[in-house]
């Protein structure tokens, strides 16, 4: 009689504490990393970076052919306690339908409390066939963490930030990689240990793919960007002004969705709310008037500077530095000035 | 020859050209007296799946629009059936109680029972919510195969080809209905509903019904606790000319 009544008064007392020390003690991370032909996406490591602020222990997750090289690779980042790996070629081309029940098996057994990965073309197709097989709902592109369960990410093409509260056991979240700079891939010691692996078949066959070459800095990564827009005019002018400019700033080339809709740029350069998002150092643009869809891609950026011949242009309310006048005088002008 | 059986599930948002504003409380976004319009997205999923009609490689045998929204959803679904859709499903939801990518991935599992869909075409995202999750969650609850952010789908009896966009290019897949496709931006050029097919679109036939009627309700796993404007930029500076702009890159440390 005594002793439950002791337990009765002093279980509300004490289950807050212990329920906070519970939680922070299980708090354990998995970060889905990136491999492409046996290399590691460094991109990727954002996941990593996104999980060292959710406190607790830290673990890597790779599948791929040479799983293995890849994992101790990525057992080198900082901040990460174990990598898990599978060693088999059907994981090579990030197919959704065999990684799905891959990462559900790994999670269960692991019994994460949060699984993370960037919200790139790989951890967009594949995370919500996770959640949905976890029945969990997912977390989209978050661009900050403010707690275990609560979360920060933009809505409305950015134009909103929405803070959440998840109250889903395991929390499925992609991470905006700009808003997460990759850890040094180097300095770490991460045990690597090998991963189940249920061997789904997919339905699915990959069969090629073709991919933009270029020896320029990676567009989401790059420190620096110059992009175009329809003020170019055409393909030709577009490749005749941006890449020497580019080069001169040592930048990666970006693109608005109408110079992309009209063939001036590949797809994969755009710039925006559907396109890739940005932070770099520096933003320059030439003929962009600064969409709100654009807008969405690159306003994070630390400093905007804008050539467009319209003054009342979207653009100059958000650039650093605007200067207005025919961007076919002024970029080669810019280009030479800068080269010197 | 198998024929195909379309959903197409469409999202009624604010317009993609309205500057979206916060509300006063830091509830929500402000929704009321401003204009809605079909999800981008969407449009370019009637419009591929009109196309697929068109083509005629694979016979379609119906093409079923679907919303869940406020009543005025509705009006969305009169959209898409002046696009081309035959008829339409409506799940009336309050805003209120707006359900999230997992809770439309669970209705529509359902609707696809229902309707014996073997191929659903969403858009890949909303540019509301920017989620883009619920086509993958679909897939996963069907164990469907899924393509999401296709720029050319061609599909031939059972077999479909498609062409995703991925970081830096374009990637082939192959794979066999049933399946789930999501549409990127350069799928198609949708086209407009005109007057005459807006006026027969009147005649086609929307159905009615509710979470109830698919035995869910609206269960929420994401809380908001708060919705704010974005930090607003400092306002910058003019510059005459390109000596200008160099040297106020220089001073900001950019160069």
């Amino acid at each position: 009689m005594f002793s439950s009544a002791l337990r009765c008064a002093r279980a509300p007392l004490l289950r807050p504490t212990l329920l906070r020390q519970t939680q922070s003690r299980l708090a354990s991370t998995l970060a889905v990393l990136e491999a492409k032909e046996g290399k590691l996406n460094v991109a990727s490591l954002a996941a990593i970076t996104a999980g060292t602020k959710l406190g607790g222990s830290i673990t890597a997750f790779v599948a791929g052919s040479s799983g293995k090289t890849i994992a101790e690779e990525a057992g080198k980042a900082q901040g990460i306690e174990k990598v898990i790996y599978v060693d088999n070629a059907a994981y090579d081309k990030g197919l959704a339908e065999n990684w799905a029940p891959l990462l559900v098996e790994n999670i269960k057994k692991g019994g994460y409390t949060h699984v993370l990965t960037g919200h790139s073309a790989f951890g967009k197709n594949l995370m919500p066939r996770v959640a949905a097989l976890l029945d969990v709902q997912q977390i989209s592109d978050i661009t900050a963490i403010e707690s275990e369960d609560t979360f920060v990410r933009p809505i409305y093409a950015g134009n909103a930030i929405l803070t959440v509260q998840s109250t889903d056991s395991t929390k499925v979240i992609t991470v905006r990689g700009t808003a997460f700079p990759a850890p040094a891939i180097e300095g770490g010691s991460a045990t690597v240990e090998e991963g189940t692996d249920p061997k789904t078949e997919s339905p699915t066959e990959w069969l090629s793919e073709d991919l933009a070459k270029s020896d320029r800095p990676d567009l989401g990564s790059a420190s620096k960007v110059v992009s175009g827009g329809r003020g170019l005019k055409s393909k030709d002018e577009f490749d005749r002004l941006m890449p020497p400019l580019a080069d001169a700033l040592g930048a990666a080339i970006g693109a608005s969705r109408a110079a992309v809709d009209s063939g001036f740029a590949d797809n994969s350069l755009q710039v925006g709310q559907t396109g890739k998002n940005v932070a770099p150092q520096l933003y320059l643009c030439a003929g962009i008037s600064g969409a709100i869809q654009h807008l969405a891609g690159m306003k994070d950026s630390k400093v905007i500077a804008a050539i467009n011949k319209d003054a009342d242009a979207p653009i100059f309310q958000v650039a650093d530095v605007g200067l207005v006048g025919d961007l076919f005088e002024k970029v080669p002008e810019l280009t030479e000035k800068l080269k010197q | 020859m198998s024929s195909l059986r379309i959903l197409v599930p469409v999202k009624r948002v604010i317009d993609y050209a309205v500057k979206p504003r916060v509300n006063r409380a830091q509830t929500a976004v402000e929704t009321a007296n401003v204009k809605h319009s079909m999800n981008p997205f969407d449009e370019l999923s009637i419009e591929e799946a009109v196309r697929l009609r068109e083509k005629k490689t694979t016979p379609v045998e119906e093409i079923v629009a679907f919303s869940a929204g406020p009543a005025k959803a509705q009006d969305i679904l009169r959209t898409a059936m002046a696009m081309g859709a035959d008829r339409g499903i409506h799940v009336v939801v309050e805003e209120k109680d707006a359900l999230e990518p997992l809770g439309v991935a669970k209705l529509l599992r359902k609707v696809v029972d229902e309707q014996k869909s073997n191929l659903v075409i969403l858009g890949k995202q909303s540019i509301d919510d920017d989620a883009g999750q619920t086509g993958g969650m679909l897939a996963g609850l069907l164990n469907w195969p899924q393509a999401t952010q296709a720029s050319k789908v061609t599909i031939e009896g059972e077999n479909v080809t498609v062409i995703r966009e991925v970081d830096g290019g374009v990637e082939t897949l192959k794979t066999k209905l049933p399946m789930i496709i999501t549409t990127d931006l350069r799928l198609n050029e949708p086209r407009y509903a005109s007057l005459p097919n807006i006026m027969k679109a009147k005649k086609k036939k929307l159905e009615k019904k509710t979470l109830g009627d698919y035995g869910l309700d609206s269960e929420v796993r994401l809380k908001t606790l708060k919705v704010t404007e974005p930090p607003t930029r400092k306002a910058g500076v003019k510059v005459d000319d390109v000596d200008g702009m160099i040297s106020k890159l220089k001073e900001l440390g950019a160069l």
